[in-house]
C-alpha cells in the first residue's frame, strides 16, 4: 500500500474507507456500500493485514460504519472496533530470555516492594506484588526486563481504556476526555474517531453551490504543517473546488479568545485556558475544584463561526482540523449554534482524492485572516506568548505556564490545587505539542513546529488589534454585560423568542 | 444603507482594516452615521478588485485607504441621496 501521506497504515486504512465513502455518496448511497467496499480496499484473495481476508473486509465494515458516524447511541467520539483489537498482551513486568542470570541482581535491589527473586539464575517477578512501576527495566545492565502494556492503555493519559474479561480495550466514557491518542496509538486501529464527513457532504449538497446559503471551512492554523506536497494556498483553493465559498483562518477566533482570555485573566487573578476541549473535561473530570478557573470564553472554532454566523446567519460553518475533540466539542450548547460540523485532515485528504483534486497542481488562492498571535495558538506555547504580550500592554503581570500532553497538564494542575503553583495562567493542550501534534495530523514530527512559527510570522496582523475591532463592529465579541459566555446564551434565547 | 468592507483574506491584505478606519472617519465627518452602517464581510467574490466594498446592492470596486475618501464622495454619498 502506497504511504504517501501519513504516518501509519492505519490512518491510511481509515482514510481509503472514507475515501470510497465519499466517492459512493457522489454516485447515490446504496446498501452495497457495505459489501463493495471493503472488497475494493480488500479484494484479496490473500491477506495482506490480518489471518484471512474475510476478517480484514469485516474489519473494514466496521470502520465504514465509523466512518458514517458510528454507533448512535454512543456518545463518545471514539469507539473501539471490538474485532479489530487484536487482545494485546498484558503481562506487565516480563523478564526476557535475555536475562543473564547476573549475580549483582540490580532488579531486586531496587524494587520497592522485593517483587523479584532469583530463581535459577533467573529473576522472577511475582505479579501479586508487583506494581509496575518499571523500576527494574531501568536497572537492569542487560535490559532483560520490559514493561508489557497495551499501546491503548498506555496512550490513554486521562486513564481510561482498561482490558475487559475477553481481553478486548474498553473505553470508560465518565474518563475519557475525546484527545484521541488512542486512535492514533492503537498499532492496530482498533480504536478508532466518528466520523461526520457525511453530514458535511449533505450540508455542500443541500447548498446548491452555496446559493441556498454559504458553506464556510474554518481550518485550524496547524493545518500549516499538514499537506507537505503543496502550499497551503493551493490547499485553499482545492476546498474551494470541493464546494466551499470560502475557507477561513480559525486563527482569527484565536485572536479574539486570546483577547478576552487576557481580559479574564486581569480581572479574575487566575485562569486556565478553554481552547482545548480535551484539556476542559480532563479539569472537570479529575480536578472539579479548580473547574472554576476554566476560562468562560469560547474555543477559537467557536469564535470564528460565531462571527462567521453574526456577519451572515444563514451560512453554515464546518471547522477542519487535527482534533477529535472538536467532534465533541461542536455538539455542546456553548457551540452548537456556531458550528455546523467538525472534519479532520485526514477526512479533507480524503475528500480531494475522492474527487481526484491534486492541490499540487492548483493555482493559489490568498489566505490572511489573523495575526501572529492567532496563528500561533497550533502550538504549546503559543498562548502563553500571546497572553504575556497583551497583559504587558494592559499593564498587569501575567505568569504563564505552558503545559501540553496531560502527564503535564496534570502535573501543573496538582502543584495548583495544592496552592503551590507560581504560576496564574494555565494553558494546557491534551495533545504533546499543542494541535500541531493532534491525533488526527496526517503526519506528525518536529517540523511541523517551524511550519507554525513561520506561518505565524508571515501573517500581515502582527497584533491581534485589528481583530478586535473587527468583532466589535460586528457585534460578535462581548455581550453588553461582559462576558462572552452569556453572549451564547443570549442569541440562543432570541432564537428560542 | 449598509456599507459592507470585506475583510476576507484578497482584501484583507490590501488593507481592508485601512479601509474601514477611513470610511469610520468619513462617516463622521460627512454627519451620515444615521444613514450608513458599516459593516464587515467575507468575500464579495470580486477578489482581483478588492478591497470590495458593497453599498446595499452597488459594488464599489479597487477601495484603498489613498482613494477611500473620493470613492466615498462620489460613490457612496450619491446613494443616500
Amino acid at each position: 500500500m502506497e504511504n504517501r501521506l501519513f504516518d501509519t497504515t492505519v490512518q491510511q486504512l481509515k482514510y481509503e474507507v472514507i475515501k470510497e465513502l465519499i466517492k459512493a455518496y457522489d454516485k447515490g448511497l446504496t446498501n452495497d456500500i457495505y459489501h463493495d467496499i471493503p472488497i475494493a480496499i480488500m479484494p484479496g484473495p490473500k491477506a495482506s493485514l490480518r489471518c484471512c481476508v474475510y476478517k480484514e473486509r469485516a474489519i473494514l465494515q466496521e470502520r465504514l460504519k465509523m466512518a458514517m458516524g458510528g454507533d448512535k447511541n454512543n456518545p463518545n467520539v471514539v469507539e473501539v472496533i471490538d474485532i479489530a483489537c487484536d487482545e494485546c498482551p498484558v503481562d506487565g513486568i516480563f523478564v526476557t530470555p535475555a536475562c543473564r542470570g547476573c549475580i549483582s541482581h540490580r532488579c531486586a535491589e531496587v524494587c520497592p516492594k522485593n517483587a523479584i527473586t532469583i530463581e535459577d539464575k533467573h529473576a522472577v517477578v511475582d505479579k501479586s506484588k508487583c506494581i509496575e512501576c518499571g523500576k527494574c527495566t531501568q536497572a537492569c545492565p542487560y535490559n532483560a526486563i520490559i514493561l508489557q502494556k497495551r499501546p491503548c492503555v498506555l496512550s490513554c493519559k486521562a486513564g481510561a481504556i482498561s482490558v475487559n474479561s475477553d481481553k478486548k480495550a474498553v473505553i470508560n466514557n465518565d474518563k475519557c476526555v475525546g484527545c484521541g491518542a488512542c486512535v492514533y496509538q492503537c498499532p492496530f486501529g482498533a480504536i478508532a474517531d466518528k466520523s461526520y464527513i457525511l453530514d458535511v457532504l449533505d450540508i455542500l449538497k443541500n447548498s446548491e453551490n452555496n446559493t441556498k446559503y454559504k458553506v464556510y471551512a474554518i481550518i485550524a492554523p496547524s493545518i500549516v504543517a499538514q499537506f507537505n506536497y503543496a502550499r497551503i494556498e493551493q490547499v485553499i483553493t482545492g476546498m474551494s473546488e470541493l464546494g466551499f465559498f470560502q475557507v477561513i483562518e480559525t486563527a482569527l477566533g484565536a485572536d479574539m479568545t486570546l483577547n478576552l482570555e487576557a481580559d479574564e485573566l486581569k480581572e479574575h487573578g487566575t485562569l486556565t485556558t478553554s481552547c482545548c476541549p480535551s484539556f476542559v473535561k480532563y479539569i472537570q473530570i479529575n480536578f472539579p475544584d479548580l473547574a472554576k478557573y476554566i476560562s468562560s470564553t469560547p474555543s477559537p472554532m467557536v469564535m470564528t463561526g460565531k462571527l462567521i454566523k453574526k456577519l451572515e446567519p444563514t451560512s453554515k460553518v464546518i471547522f477542519v482540523g487535527p482534533c477529535s475533540s472538536k467532534k465533541f466539542e461542536f455538539e455542546l450548547d456553548i457551540a452548537k449554534d456556531y458550528i455546523d460540523s467538525v472534519i479532520s485532515f485526514e477526512e479533507l485528504q480524503a475528500f480531494l482524492d475522492a474527487r481526484n483534486i491534486d492541490v499540487s497542481t492548483l493555482k493559489d488562492t490568498a489566505l490572511d485572516n489573523a495575526s501572529y498571535f492567532g496563528r500561533i495558538f497550533a502550538r504549546s506555547g503559543g498562548i502563553t506568548e500571546g497572553v504575556t504580550a497583551l497583559a504587558k500592554e494592559r499593564g498587569f503581570e501575567a505568569k504563564p505556564v505552558a503545559m501540553s500532553g496531560l502527564d503535564e497538564c496534570k502535573k501543573q494542575l496538582l502543584l495548583f490545587k495544592a496552592g503551590r503553583s507560581p504560576f496564574n495562567f494555565f494553558e494546557g493542550m491534551a495533545c504533546d505539542g499543542g494541535c500541531v501534534n493532534g491525533a488526527l495530523c496526517l503526519h506528525h514530527g518536529p517540523k511541523s513546529l517551524t511550519d507554525v512559527n513561520r506561518y505565524g510570522a508571515e501573517a500581515k496582523e502582527k497584533t491581534v488589534d485589528n481583530t478586535v475591532k473587527l468583532y466589535d463592529m460586528a457585534g460578535a465579541g462581548k455581550s453588553e454585560d461582559g462576558t462572552a459566555k452569556d453572549e451564547a446564551a443570549a442569541a440562543l434565547e432570541k432564537k428560542n423568542k | 444603507m449598509v456599507l459592507s468592507v470585506c475583510v476576507g483574506s484578497s482584501c484583507h491584505l490590501k488593507g481592508s482594516y485601512d479601509v474601514i478606519e477611513a470610511f469610520k472617519s468619513l462617516i463622521e465627518k460627512h454627519n451620515v452615521s444615521d444613514k450608513i452602517e458599516l459593516r464587515a464581510c467575507f468575500c464579495l467574490g470580486r477578489c482581483s478588485e478588492g478591497v470590495s466594498v458593497k453599498a446595499d446592492n452597488n459594488y464599489i470596486l479597487n477601495v484603498n485607504a489613498t482613494n477611500a475618501e473620493e470613492k466615498f464622495v462620489k460613490e457612496v454619498l450619491p446613494l443616500i441621496g
